[in-house]
C-alpha cells in the first residue's frame, strides 16, 4: 500500500490556496486595517506576510502527510489513546532519592537566591499549589472548574478581611481560609454537581465572576478596586517589620540588621512546607478508595453509578479539596503581596491555572509542578514577549488537546496485588 | 412608571441581541453537544469588523446611511462567518471523537487566542464607531417620558428579520432539514448520505453570522467596544440559551428576551452595579431548578 504513496501535488496546491484564501478573509480586516479613531491605518504588508506563511505552511503540511513518514505519523496519532501506565505491584521507583535532594535544595534556596529570584519562586510555588488543587478537580475527577480563581480570591480576601475586621493573623487565617473556601465549594458544588459536566464549567465561571464583581462593588467591606492590605506572617509572634508597635520584631529579637528579604525567606519556607504537605496528601489520596473513585467517575460515570458509587459525594469531595487548596494559595498570595485587589482575580487567572493543569497532564503531579514553574517563571524571564503570553496559552491549550490530551508527563500508577496469606 | 417602561424598551433591544447570540450556542450545543466557549469572542471580532467596515466605506466616500448599513452588514456577516468556519476547522474538527472535556478546553484556548490576537493587532484601547442613526421617538407617560431611539427600533426590527430568516432556513429548506437530521442522530444522518462534517461547519457559520448581526447592531448602538466585550456578553447569551432550553432554537430567542427584560428591570429598579451578578445568579438558579430550560427537553443519558 505504501509503495503507491506518491505525493499528489495538485491536491496540496489546492489545499494551500484554500487555506490562503481563508487566511486572507480572517487576517485581512483585523490585521490589515488598524483602527485609529474613526479612520484607519492600512498595514497590508503584514497581511501579505501572514497569508504567505499560511499558504506555505499548509502546502508543506499537506505534502508531509502524503509521504510515508507522514502517513505513519497520522496513523500513530489516530491510534494513540495512551492511558495510565500501570506498574507491577512490587515496583519500587529508582528515583526516590530525588525527593530528599529536592527538599534539601529547596531549603537552601532562600539563603542563596537574591530577593527578586526569591519572589519569583514564591509566585511559582503559589501556582504550584493552585495547579495541584485544580489538578484534583479537573485532572482526577474530570470536573471542569473555570471559577477556580473564586476560591483563590476567597482565601486572599479571607486573610485581608479577617485581619482588618477580626484581628486574625496569618496563622489563624491559614486553616480558616482553607475551610471557608471548602465551604464555598460545597455550597456551590452540591446543587451543580448533580448535573452534566459541561454546565459545571459555565456555573463555576459565573461563580468566579460573581465573586470578583462583589469584591469590586461592595466597597464598604472590601474597599472596592482600591484593594485592602494583608498582614505578614509572624515568627512565633515576632513581626517582620522594621519597627513594631507592640512587642519586638524579628531582627531586634535575634539582634541582626533589618533586611526586607527576611519576610520573603520566611514566606518561602512556610509555603515550601505547605506545598510538600499538599503533595503528600494528594499522593496518598490518589491511592485511597476516594482517589480511585474520582478517576473511575472521570472515565465512566454511568458505570460507576451502576456500581453504587454516590457520584455527588465523590465529586463534591474532589471539589472541596480543590477549593481548600486554592484557599491556602490565596492566603499566601495575599501575604506575599501585602495587598489584595479584585484585579488579581480575573478569568485570566483561572485560564492560566487551567493551562498549567492541561500542559502538565491531567492527574500528573510531577507534570503540574513543572508546568506551574514553566508558565509562571518563564514569562518573568521573557519580559519582552509579555504581550504574547495569552496568545501562547491559548495556542498551547488547543495544540495540547489535539496532540496530547493527557499532558506531557504520562500518569503512572502502581498496580494492586492480593496480599499473600489474605486471599486464599 | 416611566422608568419601568423605559427599562422594558431597553430590555427588549438587549434581549433580542442576546437571543441572536444565544442561537449560536444553542445550535452548536444541539448538534455536537459542546459549549462553544469562543462564541462570545466571535461576537467581539464582529464588533471590530463593523468599525473597520464603516471606516473603509467612509474612506471610499460613501455617506448615504442605507448603503453604509447594508455594506457593513454584508461585510461583517461574511468575514465573521469565515471566522466561524476557520475556528471549527482548527480547534474542534480534530477533536470530533475526543472527550467533552478536551473539546471544552480547546474552545477556551480558542477564546484566549481570539482575544489576544485582536488585542495585538488592533491595540488594547477602546475603539468606537460614529453615530449613524440618531433621533428618537418620545412618549409622555405621567410626569416623565419614555424615549425610543430609532436605533433601538432598528435593532428590534433587524433581529426579528434575522431570526425569521433563520427559522425559515431551518424549518423549510433542504439545508435546514439536513441540520435537524444531524442534530437528532448524527450517525444515522451520515448513513443516509448527509455530509455531517459539512453540516457541522455550516452550523458554526450560521452561529457566527447571527453573532455578527448582533455585533453590528450593538456596536452601532453603543458606539464603543474593546477586545474584552465578548466575555461578558458571551456568558449572558449562554445564560439565555440555557434559560430557553439549550438545543432549542425558539428557546434561545425566548430566553434572550426574558433575560434582557429581567436584567434591564433589575438594573433600573434595584442596582445597576450588580446587574451582571444578577444574570450569573439567574444562570446558576436555572441550572439548579430547571436545567432543561423553558422550552428544552430533559436530557436523557445514553449508555
Amino acid at each position: 500500500m505504501s509503495a503507491t504513496a506518491g505525493i499528489n501535488y495538485k491536491k496540496s496546491v489546492i489545499d494551500a490556496l484554500v487555506a490562503g484564501f481563508m487566511a486572507l478573509i480572517v487576517f485581512g480586516p483585523i490585521v490589515g486595517v488598524v483602527l485609529d479613531g474613526y479612520s484607519f491605518n492600512a498595514e497590508f504588508g503584514k497581511v501579505a506576510w501572514m497569508v504567505a506563511v499560511v499558504v506555505i505552511g499548509r502546502f508543506a503540511i499537506s505534502c508531509f502527510f502524503q509521504t510515508e513518514k507522514g502517513i505513519a505519523m497520522a496513523f500513530r496519532h489516530a491510534n494513540n489513546d495512551e492511558g495510565v501506565a500501570v506498574r507491577l505491584p512490587d515496583h519500587k521507583s529508582k528515583l526516590l532519592w530525588v525527593v530528599p535532594l529536592v527538599i534539601a535544595i529547596g531549603l537552601l534556596v532562600p539563603f542563596i537566591a537574591s530577593k527578586y529570584v526569591l519572589t519569583v519562586i514564591i509566585l511559582g510555588l503559589i501556582y504550584v499549589l493552585l495547579g495541584l488543587g485544580l489538578n484534583i478537580v479537573v485532572g482526577l475527577a474530570g470536573l471542569l472548574d473555570l471559577g477556580f480563581v473564586g476560591f483563590y480570591a476567597i482565601g486572599a480576601y479571607g486573610l485581608a478581611l479577617g485581619y482588618e475586621n477580626l484581628g486574625l493573623g496569618f496563622w489563624s487565617m491559614l486553616p480558616i481560609a482553607a475551610l471557608i473556601a471548602a465551604m464555598a465549594g460545597a455550597i456551590l458544588g452540591f446543587p451543580v454537581l448533580r448535573m452534566h459536566g459541561d454546565y459545571l464549567a459555565i456555573v463555576t465561571l459565573g461563580f468566579g465572576e460573581i465573586i470578583r464583581l462583589i469584591l469590586t462593588n461592595w466597597t464598604s467591606l472590601t474597599h472596592g478596586p482600591n484593594g485592602i492590605s494583608a498582614p505578614l506572617p509572624t515568627f512565633f509572634g515576632l513581626e517582620f517589620k522594621r519597627r513594631s508597635r507592640d512587642g519586638e520584631t524579628f531582627h531586634e529579637f535575634f539582634n541582626i540588621p533589618y533586611d526586607s528579604a527576611y519576610k520573603y525567606m520566611f514566606i518561602y519556607l512556610v509555603l515550601f512546607a505547605v506545598v510538600w504537605a499538599v503533595l503528600f496528601i494528594k499522593h496518598r489520596l490518589v491511592k485511597m478508595p476516594i482517589g480511585r473513585a474520582w478517576e473511575a467517575l472521570r472515565e465512566d460515570e454511568i458505570a460507576c453509578r451502576s456500581l453504587g458509587l454516590n457520584h455527588v459525594l465523590v465529586k463534591l469531595s474532589a471539589f472541596m479539596i480543590g477549593a481548600s487548596t486554592a484557599g491556602l494559595a490565596g492566603v499566601f498570595f495575599a501575604t506575599y503581596q501585602g495587598f489584595v485587589n479584585p484585579s488579581s482575580f480575573t478569568f485570566f487567572e483561572s485560564a492560566l491555572i487551567l493551562a498549567i493543569v492541561v500542559l502538565g497532564g491531567m492527574g500528573s503531579t510531577l507534570g503540574v509542578v513543572i508546568a506551574a514553574f514553566c508558565l509562571t517563571v518563564l514569562p518573568e524571564l521573557l519580559r519582552e514577549f509579555a504581550e504574547y503570553r495569552v496568545l501562547m496559552f491559548g495556542i498551547l491549550m488547543v495544540v495540547m488537546m489535539i496532540w496530547k490530551p493527557r499532558g506531557i508527563v504520562r500518569v503512572t500508577r502502581t498496580g494492586f496485588a492480593a496480599r499473600k496469606g489474605v486471599v486464599k | 412608571m416611566d422608568i419601568v417602561l423605559q427599562q422594558l424598551v431597553n430590555g427588549l433591544t438587549l434581549g433580542s441581541v442576546y437571543g441572536l447570540i444565544a442561537i449560536g450556542y444553542t445550535m452548536v450545543y444541539g448538534i455536537i453537544g459542546m459549549i462553544n466557549f469562543a462564541h462570545g469572542d466571535v461576537y467581539m471580532v464582529s464588533a471590530y469588523i463593523t468599525a473597520i467596515a464603516i471606516a473603509l466605506l467612509t474612506f471610499f466616500g460613501i455617506e448615504s446611511f442605507p448603503i453604509i448599513i447594508i455594506g457593513t452588514l454584508f461585510l461583517t456577516v461574511a468575514v465573521t462567518g469565515a471566522y466561524g468556519w476557520v475556528i471549527e476547522r482548527i480547534a474542534y474538527r480534530p477533536l470530533r471523537n475526543s472527550s467533552r472535556l478536551s473539546v471544552l478546553i480547546s474552545a477556551i484556548g480558542m477564546s484566549l487566542i481570539l482575544q489576544n490576537y485582536v488585542q495585538l493587532s488592533q491595540g488594547a484601547n477602546q475603539q468606537g464607531v460614529p453615530t449613524l442613526l440618531s433621533g428618537a421617538l418620545r412618549f409622555n407617560v405621567g410626569d416623565g417620558f419614555v424615549q425610543i431611539t430609532y436605533m433601538k427600533i432598528f435593532i428590534i426590527v433587524a433581529s426579528l428579520i434575522g431570526m425569521g430568516v433563520l427559522t425559515y432556513i431551518i424549518q423549510k429548506t433542504k439545508l435546514g432539514r439536513m441540520c435537524r437530521a444531524t442534530q437528532q442522530d448524527r450517525k444515522m444522518a451520515s448513513i443516509l448520505g448527509i455530509n455531517t462534517d459539512r453540516i457541522i461547519s455550516i452550523v458554526f457559520v450560521i452561529g457566527a453570522t447571527m453573532a455578527a448581526l448582533a455585533g453590528v447592531l450593538i456596536t452601532l448602538d453603543y458606539g464603543a467596544f474593546d477586545f474584552y466585550v465578548g466575555f461578558i456578553i458571551g456568558i449572558k447569551a449562554f445564560t439565555a440559551a440555557v434559560l430557553g432550553g439549550i438545543g432549542s432554537l425558539p428557546g434561545a430567542m425566548l430566553g434572550g428576551l426574558v433575560l434582557g427584560l429581567s436584567e434591564a428591570l433589575f438594573a433600573g429598579l434595584i442596582s445597576s452595579d450588580y446587574k451582571d451578578v444578577f444574570s450569573f445568579s439567574l444562570l446558576v438558579l436555572i441550572l439548579i431548578i430547571r436545567p432543561s430550560g423553558l422550552l428544552g427537553k430533559p436530557e436523557v443519558e445514553k449508555v
